[in-house]
């Protein structure tokens, strides 16, 4: 299959997932906030955040059951690269109250002018950070 | 029944990006690089996502109850402060940085243990920081 029409057929379970999760639990899928409420202070109803990101993880094991193969994969193996993107991640998303899923995919979804604005802000500044790292 | 629907909720989540290539930093990087070699398949990934959420979260609509809990808890935040662009502007930064948003961090983690173990430290140690900072205000 083309690749768009994989991005968008992916992008489809990302939101059926987001809808199932309201409908279901009445929450919002936003994965920062999910992880963050995992941390201390614990929040008291960490049951169903924990077997969200369980399920999350265990995604490559289903996929390579059902189409014999991991998914493909190229990161950086730079260790202070991956440390200081992961805490920029963690201080920015706690900081501006949720990522791509909670603000650019729910926020969005239900017209937050705030998820708007987080959501232009996000990409711009990453888009900003490539070009200034591959291009300058 | 509720904690076995979210297990199942996050696993198709992560299915969602496995299947749009949003699992892989390389690729999410090659979506960044619009003065690059420019990948555009990923705008699909939130085309997708939005047109499918718009739609559920209408027919979800603001009366009754979700099924498994009390009430549906929608965001009431609406204030636009410098706080949401300081955030929003930081998260950019390392989600530039690495090609990696938290929802993939956790999806490729059995893919790649070793470097996503060190991203997800990271991840943790940053959310915990600011409210250990805070404290002393």
């Amino acid at each position: 299959m083309h690749d768009y029409l994989l991005a968008l057929l992916g992008g489809a379970m990302i939101g059926f997932a987001a809808v199932l999760l309201m409908a279901a639990h009445g929450n919002i899928m936003g994965v920062s906030g999910i992880v963050n409420r995992l941390l201390p202070p614990i929040a008291v109803d960490w049951q169903w955040r924990a077997l969200f990101v369980l399920g999350t993880v265990l995604s490559p094991v289903v996929a390579m059951l059902i189409s014999g193969q991991f998914p493909e994969i190229t990161i950086t193996k730079n260790p202070a690269v991956l440390l200081i993107g992961g805490l920029i991640v963690g201080v920015g998303t706690v900081t501006g109250n949720g990522c791509t899923s909670g603000h650019g995919v729910c926020g969005l979804s239900r017209h937050s002018t705030r998820s708007l604005v987080a959501t232009i802000v996000f990409m711009l500044s990453a888009i900003a950070t490539v070009y200034v790292v591959r291009h300058l | 029944m509720k904690q076995l629907s979210a297990l199942f909720i996050g696993l198709l989540f992560g299915l969602g990006l496995v299947v749009s290539g949003m699992v892989n930093p390389g690729k999410v990087l090659g979506f960044l690089d619009i003065f690059g070699d420019w990948d555009a398949s990923l705008a699909f990934v939130m085309g997708g996502a939005v047109v499918v959420t718009f739609i559920g979260f209408r027919w979800i609509g603001r009366a009754g109850k979700p099924w498994f809990d009390g009430r549906y808890k929608f965001p009431s935040l609406t204030q636009i402060d410098s706080r949401l662009i300081i955030g929003a502007m930081l998260f950019g930064i390392g989600w530039g940085l690495v090609g990696l948003c938290p929802g993939p961090a956790l999806a490729a983690f059995l893919v790649e243990p070793w470097a996503l173990l060190v991203f997800l430290a990271g991840l943790a140690g940053g959310m915990v920081l600011p409210r250990l900072l805070g404290a002393q205000n």
